[in-house]
């Protein structure tokens, strides 16, 4: 997968569990800042993250992914592996 | 001396027979817990589904509120007291580490010296002890068993805890088991996580009173953890649950979950995928977290407003610190 594809298929999911337009959902916007997910929405949207791409996201790791791109550089480098 | 012992047998099926609550006096709303831990109204309900909860008065002991809710169960259930063989109470806030609750409750009942004891499984300690019922009356060891889940838990939640003060709340609920010819209490899917035994509990003890100042060990919580845990390895053992029962959820006519918080239940309801026609226990909206005693409130709750009817398969599932938790399909007496 490209990298706009795990982004487009990630706020996708954004979409689902908060109801935040999709094309809303870009690189540089912050989950908790721009888009308002707030910290439970945040952990649903990283076990769909999970099955959808994957990947294991644990509870440490959450807090670091601060931004959507930091959210996709993470499932991109951890799919590779 | 090889003659073989005798033994009990039992009822060929359990049911629920009765269901009662007590739901303690004082109502807190959002607005009285909300200075203490810098939160807003909105913030809360946003975060947990919570708009009032309530807080037991002195006089609404443990003991008092458990008799309340077991006197309307066996009411509803045609049982008198003098008929329970035994009493189980699932509670973590009975704050006497012996004897157990379950005693003093049976005596003011004025059952006949029923057996009786309690449970520590936490907010699972009900599922916990409707499995037990179920068994003790297929097993012969019961006729008519008495399973109550009561709570304090504002005697032991720290006001200034942003994790936890607008969550717990107090109240009790019980059921009436007995025997039943059709089977009407599902197989039990139940089990424990210790690895995560950190994720909720109250502090030993010992460190307490090694302290400075001692205060009540008030119970902590990994929220965002136990959100993980609860709404998507729970959602796997409550269609576990179903699957035991042979119940698939088109078939299912109401949903119980422990009131741990709206959210979970929000993301439970949707692993499961349950269709539109399952109602759902929402009673944690204004009775907040009442740990042991929220399946069985919210199951009184359910009755009363006809979104629970007689015959109705209900799926009730209860998770908590351990993490331990248990799940069963019941018919709705």
């Amino acid at each position: 997968m490209s990298t706009e594809e795990i982004r487009a298929a990630l706020a996708e999911i954004v979409n689902e569990v908060a109801g935040i337009p999709a094309d809303s959902v870009q690189l540089d916007k912050s989950f908790s800042d721009d888009l308002d997910v707030d910290s439970l929405s945040m952990v649903e949207v990283v076990v769909e993250a999970e099955e959808k791409f994957g990947v294991t996201i644990p509870d440490d790791e959450v807090k670091n992914l601060k931004t959507v791109g930091d959210a996709v550089a993470y499932i991109e480098r951890n799919r590779a592996a | 001396m090889s003659a073989a012992l005798r033994t009990d047998t039992g009822a060929a099926h359990a049911a629920i027979l009765g269901v009662g609550a007590y739901r303690p006096s004082r109502l807190v709303p959002n607005s009285e817990v909300v200075d203490a831990i810098d939160s807003s109204d909105e913030w809360i309900q946003q975060r947990s589904g919570i708009r009032t909860r309530r807080f037991a008065t002195d006089d609404e002991t443990i003991v008092s509120m458990s008799v309340a809710a077991s006197q309307q169960a066996l009411d509803a259930a045609g049982i008198d007291a003098r008929q329970i063989d035994c009493v189980v109470v699932a509670t973590v806030s009975h704050l006497l580490q012996t004897p157990a609750a379950a005693t003093m409750i049976a005596h003011e009942l004025g059952t006949e010296q029923a057996a009786a004891f309690d449970i520590s499984a936490a907010c699972a300690g009900f599922c916990h002890g409707v499995a037990l019922a179920n068994d003790m009356v297929r097993g012969g060891s019961a006729g008519y068993v008495l399973v109550i889940g009561v709570e304090r838990l504002s005697d032991i939640t720290d006001p200034t805890d942003r994790g936890t003060a607008f969550i717990f709340a107090d109240g009790a609920g019980a059921v009436v088991i007995g025997p039943s010819e059709e089977p009407r209490i599902g197989p039990v899917v139940w089990g424990s996580d210790g690895e995560h035994y950190d994720h909720i509990r109250t502090a030993d003890w010992r460190d307490v009173l090694a302290s400075e100042k001692p205060s009540m060990p008030c119970l902590t919580m990994k929220g965002n953890e136990v959100f993980r845990w609860a709404s998507f390895t729970m959602a796997k053992t409550a269609q576990q649950a179903l699957d035991r029962a042979g119940i698939t959820v088109d078939e299912l006519d109401v949903f119980v979950p422990h009131q741990a918080n709206n959210r979970i239940t929000d993301a439970m309801a949707r692993s499961l995928k349950l269709p539109e026609s399952v109602r759902i226990a929402r009673d944690i909206v204004d009775a907040g977290n009442t740990s042991a005693a929220s399946v069985p409130m919210a199951l009184r709750r359910m009755i009363d407003d006809g979104d629970a009817r007689s015959g109705d398969k209900a799926l009730l599932i209860a998770f908590g610190a351990g993490l331990a938790y248990a799940a069963q399909v019941v018919v709705v007496p």
